[in-house]
């Protein structure tokens, strides 16, 4: 009898086949949706427009501003991202739903409206005497703040993601061992969570390369001035000059997937090589 | 010695009153009781890691109740060992000494002596991926003891171990406590292990501790 029930029951449990396939035809169709885009940009650019484009000296000084001003905008964003969701992960407190929801303000609102917002806080009366001293708006630092305030979100949620899977234990058996609390976070939850800190950098950075709105807002869009590449974007198509406007966007997607890239297998092999 | 008198803990809604229990000088004391009878909550209440609502926790008969854990002397060895993932066996063993500013050629020292009496002597320049599951409980235990602690906390350190590896670190861990003279907290579901270790078994039952000498 139980064998029978036994037998009846194998014979019951189907195939996983479909239900693989149907999860990579799925994941494959979105991958597939953006090489195609890609490949359409590419069949629209030659060589040649390459080389234009990166001839071309104001194309050259948005390549070196963007990669300056990102690199400035993910260190700040750790900066500020890697307290923040410590505190946030660790410590319960009272209004702690609200302060979570500010954090993700940023994340919600419209690019354009974080450029008006920055535009308007500098023309009140604190935003103007932090502007007599330092001038901000329509300048360098402005393409730098627009990229912070949109890419410090991103490394806060990954920051906290990252302090949340950290169990808890080892930090208490560092304060056993004689450690304080600052001795305990920079000599075992640091090191602890270093991958996280890789994932945090990495998505501000490409965070703050993408960014346009609040920065044509908040620094406009003056060539080798406060020109980032997608401002290069905005104004060779604006100019009629798509060739131009595809081979920079190009160039943008081949510098993201260069850092994507090699972050990604440095953070996995320090993954692997220190895994638990 | 571990003195606690009349100890209340409260952890959201879990509540612990009137707990009072007392290992002598010198003595294995063993804590047992059913899962989530609140076993581990009074262990960190004792390594200063869980705050107390009342009562008091003295060490060596000091009150230690309101101390940071790095000011109790206690060395805690927790379930899964708790390694640090990025530094050495050699780190995990002179990490509380470097904490201590002890001189490099002391904190060597010691790591050696430790290395040598937990038979990990091999094994100083791994790091825990490379370690089996009772080499990781050495180590931890190592750890615990490099700053010659007055007393070591073990929360079922032995559980995830099969049955030959939990032999080895019960006589290990008997003749390092019996030559240290340390008095030790630990807490099992094991009566097998009790009976191996302990000089005092305390029995955690409807939040009341009962003591009897093994």
């Amino acid at each position: 009898m139980s064998l029978e029930f036994e037998t009846e029951t194998s014979s019951r449990v189907s195939s996983d086949v479909p239900f693989l396939a149907s999860l990579w035809i799925i994941g494959g169709v979105y991958i597939i949706l953006i090489l195609s885009l890609l490949v359409a940009d590419a069949s629209y650019s030659t060589p040649s427009h390459f080389l234009k484009a990166l001839k071309s000296t104001e194309i050259r000084y948005a390549i070196k501003l963007s990669l300056i001003s990102c690199t400035i905008a993910a260190i700040l964003s750790l900066w500020v991202a890697i307290p923040i969701g410590y505190l946030m992960s660790r410590y319960e407190f009272r209004g702690k739903i609200f302060f979570d929801a500010i954090l993700d303000i940023p994340i919600v609102l419209p690019p354009l409206v974080i450029g008006l917002s920055l535009l308007i806080l500098f023309q009140t009366p604190i935003g103007r005497a932090i502007e007599s001293k330092v001038t901000i708006t329509y300048g360098i630092p402005a393409v730098i703040l627009a990229q912070f305030m949109v890419a410090c979100a991103f490394a806060v949620r990954a920051m906290r993601v990252s302090f949340d899977q950290l169990d808890p234990r080892q930090e208490q058996v560092a304060l056993t061992l004689g450690c304080n609390r600052s001795q305990a976070f920079w000599l075992v939850v640091l090191p602890e969570i270093r991958s996280g800190i890789l994932t945090a950098a990495t998505l501000a950075w490409s965070r703050s390369l993408g960014e346009f709105g609040p920065i044509l807002i908040f620094a406009g869009a003056t060539r080798m001035r406060t020109e980032v590449l997608p401002t290069t974007v905005f104004l060779e198509l604006s100019i009629g000059n798509i060739e131009a406007a595809v081979a920079v966007s190009l160039l943008m997607v081949f510098a993201a997937m260069v850092v994507l890239v090699i972050v990604r297998i440095y953070g996995l092999k320090g993954a692997i090589k220190f895994k638990q | 010695m571990i003195d606690v008198e009349n100890l209340s803990i409260r952890v959201g809604d879990f509540v612990l009153d009137g707990i009072d229990f007392h290992v002598p000088n010198g003595t294995y004391g063993v804590l047992m009781g059913k899962t989530g009878s609140g076993k581990t909550s009074i262990m960190e209440s004792i390594c200063g890691l869980l705050n107390t609502s009342g009562g008091t926790i003295k060490i060596m008969g000091r009150n230690v109740t309101n101390l940071k854990p790095a000011s109790r002397g206690i060395g805690f060895v927790p379930q899964d060992g708790a390694l640090f993932s990025t530094m050495t066996v050699r780190n995990h063993l002179g990490f509380a000494l470097s904490i201590r500013k002890w001189d490099r050629q002391c904190i060597e020292k010691r790591v050696v002596e430790l290395a040598e009496t937990l038979k990990i002597l091999h094994l100083l320049d791994r790091i825990p991926y490379r370690l089996s599951g009772g080499e990781r409980q050495r180590v931890s235990l190592g750890r615990a003891l490099s700053y010659y602690p007055n007393v070591l906390c073990l929360d079922e350190p032995f559980s995830a171990l099969d049955d030959e590896t939990r032999e080895d670190m019960y006589r290990l861990l008997k003749l390092i406590v019996d030559q240290m003279g340390i008095t030790v907290f630990h807490i099992t579901h094991s009566y097998h292990e009790a009976r191996r270790l302990a000089d005092k078994i305390l029995r955690l039952e409807n939040g009341k501790v009962l003591e009897w000498d093994s």
